[in-house]
C-alpha cells in the first residue's frame, strides 16, 4: 500500500512537472516550401528559426517541416504542428495563405504568421519584406557598371512582388544610365538550379553584362563566373562564396529580428494580429556588403541611397513616373502608396514587353 | 559459385511475397540511414509507420490517410490497366493537371450561381481533360507508331505551363489583388468537393477510388475486354490470333488513365487542395507508377500500396517534425521502397542457386 502511494505521487508529481516543462516553453514551428539547404528564401528563413533559439535558449523549441507542397500537404503539416502544442507557426510561402486561413480557424489558440500573402484574422498575422528598396540600390549599380547597356532579369512568376522589383530596378538604372534596357526571362519557378542557369546563359549569349534575379538558387551565379565580364547580385541570401566577382552586392532577407520579436510577443502574451511590411529601415531588407570590383564613388552613391532609404528620406517610387503605355502614374514628387505597390501589376515607362498571364 | 537460373514459370509465392519483403528491407536499410544521421532507428520507424494510425493525433491522420492516398490508388488503377497490356502511359501527371484545370474552370464558370448540377458537370469535365489530353499519345501511337511513353512525358511539362498559365491568367481570382491562383472552391458550395461525413477524410474522389478498385477488379476477372488486356501483355502474338484489336486497346487503355486522373485531379482542386495554383500539382501521377507497381498491377494489391505510400508520406512528415529528420532523409526512405520492391522481384522470375563448380 506504501508503495502503491508512493508510486502514484510520484506519477502525479511527473505529471505535473512535465505538464509545467510543456507549458513553460513556447514551441515554434516554421513550414518551409524549399530544402534549407537552398542558399537562398528557405535558408534565410531557417537562419531566422536558429536565431530564435540562440536569443531564447531552453526557454522555446523550434520545430520545422521542409520541402511542403503547397495545397493539402501544407495544411497537414501545419495541423500537425498545432496539435502537438505549437503556440505559434511561421509558414513561410504565399501559396500557404489558404491552407494558414484554414488551419488557423480550427486552433484559435495558436499564432500563426503568413509571410508575402494578404489575407489575415484573429490570429494570423502577415508580413513580408520591401524587397523593392533592395532592387533600387541593385539598378543604381547596375546601370552604371554596365558596358553593354543590356541588363538580364531572371524572373519567377508575373506576381506584384517580383514586377516591383523589376521597376524598381529598372526605374533606378535609367536614372544613371539612359541607354540602358532590360531583358527579362520568366522562369516559372522560384527554385530549379537547371533553368536557372539556361536562363542566365541565354541573357549573356543576348548581350547582358549585369544579371539580376528573382529565383533562390546560386545556378546564375555560377552561371556567370564561367562567362567573362558579368556581375550578378545575391538574391535572398548573401551568396557570398561567389564574391567579389561575378556577385558585386546582394539583397539579403534578415528574418531573425521579426521572428523574435513575434516570439517574444506570444511568450509576454502580448502577440496581435498585425501587416508588417518593412525594408531597409527597420533591418528586414539588408544589402549585402558591395565588393571591391565596384567603384568608389558608384559604392559610395549606393551606400548613400541606402541610407537615405533607410532613414525613410528616399522613396525609390517617387515621381514622376509613367506606366509602360505613357499615361502618368506618379506626378513629380509624388510617392506610390502601399496598396499600389501591394498589387502592382503594370511596367513602368520605358521597359519593353508584356507582363505574361 | 551462386548462379541466377529462370523459372519456368513466374513463381507465384514470390510475386506476392516481394511487396511486404521490400518493406521489411525498407524498414531495416531505412533505420540504419535513420541510425547514422543520428535519430534512433526504432523511434522513427515507429513514427513513420506507428503514429498516424495509432498514435495520439490517429484521429486526425488517419482520415488524412485516405484523403492522400484517394488520388494515388485513382491514378494508379488506370496505369495498371495499360501497364498489364504493355501500354506505358507515364504522363498522368499532365492528365492530373488538365482534368483539375477543366473540371475548375467549368465550376468557375458557373460562380456565383448555385446548383445541385453544377459538382456533376465539373465532375464530367474533369474525366474528359484528363481523357482528351491522354488520348493524344493515344491518337499518335496509334496512327503514326510514336512512343507513347515519351509523349505522354513530354505533356506533363506542356500541362504544367498550361497550369502556371491559367493560374496567372484565365483562371486567376479576380479579388485576389493580382496574385496568382484561382478562386477557392472550398468556399464555392456548389463546386465543393466537401467531406461526405465530416472528419472522415470520405469526399467524392475516395469513394470514387473505391469504386474503381471494385470495377477494375470485375473488369480484369470476368470481363472478356480484361482477358484481352492481360493476353496481350502476356501473349502479344498470342492476342492478336485471338482476335484483340491493338489499336482499339491501346485506346482504350490510355483514354481510362487519362479519365481517372483527370477525375483525381478534379476531386483534388475542387476539395483538399480547393484552388487552381502555379504549384496545384505534387507529383501523384508519378508516385502513382510506383503505387501500381507496387501493388502488382492487382486492384486490391494497388489500394493497399496507395494506403502504404500515404502513411509513409504523413509519417514521414511527423519524423520531420518531432525528431528533426531532414526531407531528403524520407524521400530516400521511399525511394528504397521501390528499389528493393524491383530487385526482390529478380526472385519472382528467377531463382537462386548455389552451384558447386565441377572439378577439373
Amino acid at each position: 500500500m506504501k508503495l502503491s502511494t508512493l508510486l502514484t505521487g510520484a506519477a502525479v508529481a511527473l505529471a505535473m512537472a512535465t505538464g509545467a516543462m510543456a507549458q513553460d516553453k513556447t514551441k515554434v514551428g516554421f513550414v518551409y516550401v524549399g530544402p534549407v539547404g537552398d542558399g537562398g528564401w528557405t535558408y534565410e528563413h531557417d537562419q531566422g528559426r536558429k536565431a530564435v533559439e540562440a536569443e531564447f535558449g531552453d526557454a522555446v523549441e523550434t520545430v520545422y517541416v521542409e520541402n511542403v507542397a503547397e495545397g493539402p500537404d501544407a495544411e497537414r503539416v501545419m495541423t500537425q504542428m498545432a496539435l502537438n502544442g505549437a503556440d505559434l507557426i511561421f509558414t513561410t510561402s504565399f501559396g500557404f495563405m489558404d491552407p494558414t486561413i484554414n488551419v488557423a480557424a480550427k486552433f484559435p489558440d495558436v499564432k500563426f504568421e503568413h509571410a508575402t500573402g494578404y489575407k489575415r484574422a484573429d490570429n494570423v498575422s502577415t508580413y513580408s519584406a520591401r524587397f523593392y528598396e533592395g532592387r533600387a540600390i541593385q539598378g543604381h549599380i547596375a546601370g552604371k557598371m554596365t558596358q553593354s547597356n543590356i541588363i538580364g532579369y531572371i524572373a519567377s512568376y508575373p506576381i506584384p512582388e517580383v514586377i516591383r522589383g523589376i521597376n524598381s530596378a529598372f526605374l533606378h538604372a535609367r536614372k544613371v544610365n539612359p541607354d540602358v534596357e532590360f531583358k527579362i526571362i520568366w522562369a516559372y519557378t522560384w527554385f530549379d538550379p537547371a533553368k536557372e542557369a539556361d536562363a542566365a546563359k541565354a541573357l549573356i549569349e543576348q548581350g547582358a553584362d549585369v544579371i539580376l534575379q528573382h529565383t533562390d538558387s546560386t545556378a546564375p551565379q555560377a552561371a556567370a563566373a564561367e562567362a567573362e565580364g558579368v556581375i550578378t547580385f545575391g538574391q535572398a541570401s548573401d551568396m557570398a562564396e561567389y564574391a567579389p566577382l561575378p556577385r558585386v552586392s546582394s539583397i539579403i532577407d534578415d528574418w531573425a529580428p521579426y521572428y523574435i520579436a513575434r516570439t517574444r510577443a506570444v511568450m509576454d502574451g502580448t502577440w496581435v494580429s498585425t501587416d508588417t511590411w518593412d525594408g531597409i529601415g527597420p533591418g528586414m531588407v539588408a544589402i549585402g556588403e558591395i565588393s571591391d570590383a565596384v567603384p568608389a564613388d558608384v559604392k559610395a552613391e549606393a551606400l548613400a541611397m541606402k541610407a537615405a532609404i533607410g532613414s525613410g528620406a528616399y522613396h525609390p517610387f517617387t515621381g514622376p513616373i509613367n506606366k509602360q503605355d505613357g499615361s502618368a502614374w506618379l506626378a513629380e514628387g509624388e510617392v506610390a502608396d502601399d496598396g499600389t505597390l501591394a498589387g502592382m501589376n503594370f511596367y513602368v515607362e520605358g521597359l519593353e514587353g508584356d507582363i505574361p498571364g | 559459385m551462386i548462379v541466377l537460373e529462370k523459372r519456368p514459370e513466374p513463381s507465384r509465392g514470390w510475386s506476392l511475397a516481394t511487396p511486404v519483403v521490400a518493406v521489411v528491407a525498407t524498414m531495416i536499410f531505412g533505420g540504419i540511414v535513420f541510425g547514422l544521421l543520428g535519430t534512433n532507428p526504432v523511434a522513427a520507424i515507429a513514427t513513420i509507420f506507428w503514429e498516424p494510425l495509432f498514435g495520439e493525433f490517429a484521429f486526425y491522420y488517419r482520415p488524412q490517410l485516405l484523403v492522400k492516398g484517394a488520388p494515388l490508388v485513382l491514378i494508379a488503377i488506370g496505369l495498371s490497366l495499360g501497364f498489364r497490356a504493355g501500354i506505358w502511359n507515364i504522363g498522368a501527371e499532365g492528365q492530373y493537371i488538365v482534368g483539375a484545370l477543366s473540371g475548375a474552370a467549368i465550376g468557375l464558370a458557373f460562380y456565383p450561381a448555385e446548383g445541385w448540377y453544377i459538382f456533376p458537370l465539373m465532375v464530367a469535365g474533369g474525366a474528359l481533360g484528363g481523357w482528351a489530353w491522354a488520348m493524344i499519345p493515344g491518337l499518335l501511337k496509334v496512327r503514326f507508331g510514336t512512343n507513347e511513353i515519351l509523349v505522354s512525358l513530354m505533356l506533363v511539362y506542356v500541362a504544367e505551363q498550361l497550369l502556371a498559365s491559367m493560374s496567372l491568367g484565365l483562371l486567376k481570382n479576380p479579388e485576389g489583388f493580382g496574385f496568382p491562383g484561382s478562386r477557392n472552391l472550398q468556399q464555392y458550395p456548389s463546386a465543393h468537393n466537401a467531406e461526405l461525413i465530416a472528419g472522415t477524410g470520405m469526399h467524392w474522389g475516395v469513394a470514387t477510388a473505391m469504386i474503381a478498385v471494385i470495377l477494375a477488379y470485375v473488369l480484369l476477372n470476368r470481363h472478356m475486354l480484361g482477358y484481352q488486356i492481360r493476353l496481350t501483355g502476356e501473349a502479344p502474338r498470342a492476342a492478336r490470333f485471338a482476335g484483340v484489336r491493338p489499336g482499339r486497346l491501346i485506346l482504350f487503355c490510355l483514354g481510362v488513365s487519362g479519365a481517372l486522373a483527370g477525375l483525381a485531379g478534379l476531386f483534388e482542386v475542387s476539395g483538399p487542395a480547393g484552388q487552381v495554383s502555379i504549384d496545384f500539382n505534387v507529383g501523384y501521377g508519378f508516385t502513382a507508377i510506383i503505387v501500381a507497381f507496387l501493388g502488382r498491377l492487382h486492384p486490391v494489391g494497388i489500394l493497399l500500396a496507395g494506403l502504404l505510400m500515404a502513411l509513409t508520406y504523413i509519417g514521414g512528415e511527423i519524423a520531420q517534425s518531432s525528431l528533426g529528420l531532414p526531407a531528403s532523409a524520407i524521400q530516400v526512405f521511399q525511394g528504397m521502397l521501390l528499389f528493393f520492391l524491383l530487385a526482390l522481384d529478380v526472385l519472382t522470375n528467377y531463382r537462386i542457386r548455389l552451384v558447386q563448380r565441377e572439378r577439373s
